[in-house]
């Protein structure tokens, strides 16, 4: 979706403030909403494409508060949508019901060490590549209504293959809850002048990570 | 706006020492509430998360990866080749996730990492991301005006180094390999890790100068 999340190339947004020495969590609650995060992912609620397409749907003056902000009103929509606690209940603060069994089981201690390491992305190849390390490609101009990975800012322009990453999930799929649908995963390399015009600095260098249905020969 | 706001008269009377508590965090607290009452999470597992994110996981990791391949070529290359596999010793619990990739700065290129998308970030090597990293203006601008953006953060550099971003759009992904300082030769792998800065592994600093550190 052309959501408010794909701002790869927008202006406006003012000048970076380069510093952050800690703490991790600049506040508390951060981190508690850290810890929902990985619990829900652990007990198989959601996975991380659902997780970020939570995210792009908020109305973009909610997309804009904070980072953990936006997870916060993300987990209240997605909590309630799948299942796992009903709208009287996020706002009585506590629970009026039994839960549902999770997938994937409760979240105890047991599974910390699994949730801060990341898991493979990774599948069997489903068919041979279709591009190789040097061949031009043509990022595709699409702009499906839904989730995708592949940004604005790259759509329509040429690229050359630097790298081949096998296949791995797709999120398009994945995060419309139609299955993993594995695909070919490469590392396309375009010149700034053929992103951002010849007013470009001619020293750069963009690259993104396509899925091969993202992409055609030239 | 939220459920909430229509409720709060029952926030106050389920947590009585909410008043000194913000909007916010009396919505993230209804959510543990939740959570732990349906039986979803142990409360002392979601401390643990946010324990290991605050002392195990964080950009100790990644510089001991770059010091290390400062000083043992063949680790260098190894990690330059399949960073996961190369990384994954030094990663919390002996461990680092799939798809890694390492770039290196070098004479004539020097190497910078976004996530224009959200906020995708080698947590394993460095830990979360820092605030400027997940910032809009981030996010949008080093795509476009890298050398604005760098110029922010006190990064000058010449006009002839190529300058390649990295969008991380999948899951892969990226740490920068920063060059070795010179005057550092000589240095072991812990004065020269002093000297690694988280900012330095994305790509928007430069090492700490060796004047004054490690040695």
């Amino acid at each position: 979706m052309n959501g408010i999340h794909d701002m790869g190339g927008m202006d406006g947004f003012g000048s970076v403030d380069p510093v952050d020495t800690g703490p991790v969590f600049h506040e508390a609650w951060e981190g508690d909403v850290m810890a929902i995060s990985r619990v829900m992912g652990a007990i198989g609620a959601w996975n991380i494409d659902q997780g970020r397409y939570g995210i792009e749907m908020l109305p973009p003056q909610l997309y804009l508060t904070s980072y953990y902000r936006r997870w916060l009103e993300r987990f209240e929509r997605a909590i309630v949508a799948r299942g796992y606690a009903d709208a009287d209940e996020i706002a009585a603060g506590h629970a009026l019901r039994p839960g549902k069994t999770p997938p994937k089981g409760k979240f105890t201690l047991a599974d910390i060490e699994r949730v801060t390491r990341r898991g493979s992305f990774t599948r069997p190849e489903t068919a041979p590549a279709r591009f190789a390390v040097g061949d031009r490609v043509l990022a595709r101009n699409i702009h499906p209504k839904t989730h995708t990975r592949l940004p604005r800012y790259v759509r329509g322009h040429e690229g050359v293959v630097v790298r081949l990453h096998g296949c791995h999930v797709f999120p398009d799929t994945e995060a419309m809850d139609q299955g993993e649908n594995p695909q070919w995963l490469y590392t396309v390399q375009f010149d700034g002048r053929d992103l951002w015009g010849a007013d470009s600095d001619p020293t750069l260098k963009v690259s993104v990570e396509a899925f091969e249905p993202y992409l055609e020969p030239v | 706006m939220t459920a909430h706001d229509h409720h709060d008269h029952d926030h106050d009377h389920h947590h009585d020492e909410a008043s000194d508590l913000s909007e916010t965090e009396l919505r993230v607290r209804a959510l543990q509430t939740i959570l732990i009452e349906k039986g979803y999470a142990d409360p002392a597992a979601l401390d643990a998360i946010v324990e290991t994110y605050e002392t195990k996981i964080g950009p100790h990791i990644g510089a001991r990866i770059v010091a290390r391949a400062w000083t043992d070529p063949a680790f260098r290359q190894a990690l330059l080749t399949d960073a996961s596999k190369a990384a994954a010793p030094f990663g919390h619990q002996g461990e680092t996730g799939d798809h890694l990739v390492a770039v290196e700065n070098t004479a004539d290129r020097h190497n910078v990492v976004v996530c224009t998308l959200c906020s995708c970030y080698p947590w394993d090597v460095l830990g979360l991301p820092p605030v400027w990293y997940k910032s809009f203006a981030y996010r949008s601008r080093v795509v476009k005006e890298p050398r604005a953006v760098l110029t922010e953060f006190g990064v000058a550099l010449p006009d002839q180094t190529q300058i390649h971003v990295w969008d991380s759009t999948a899951e892969v992904r990226y740490m920068v390999l920063p060059a070795r300082p010179p005057g550092t030769e000589g240095w072991t792998e812990e004065q020269l890790m002093k000297l690694v800065t988280r900012d330095s592994m994305i790509g928007t600093g430069m090492p700490a100068s060796p004047e004054g550190a490690g040695a």
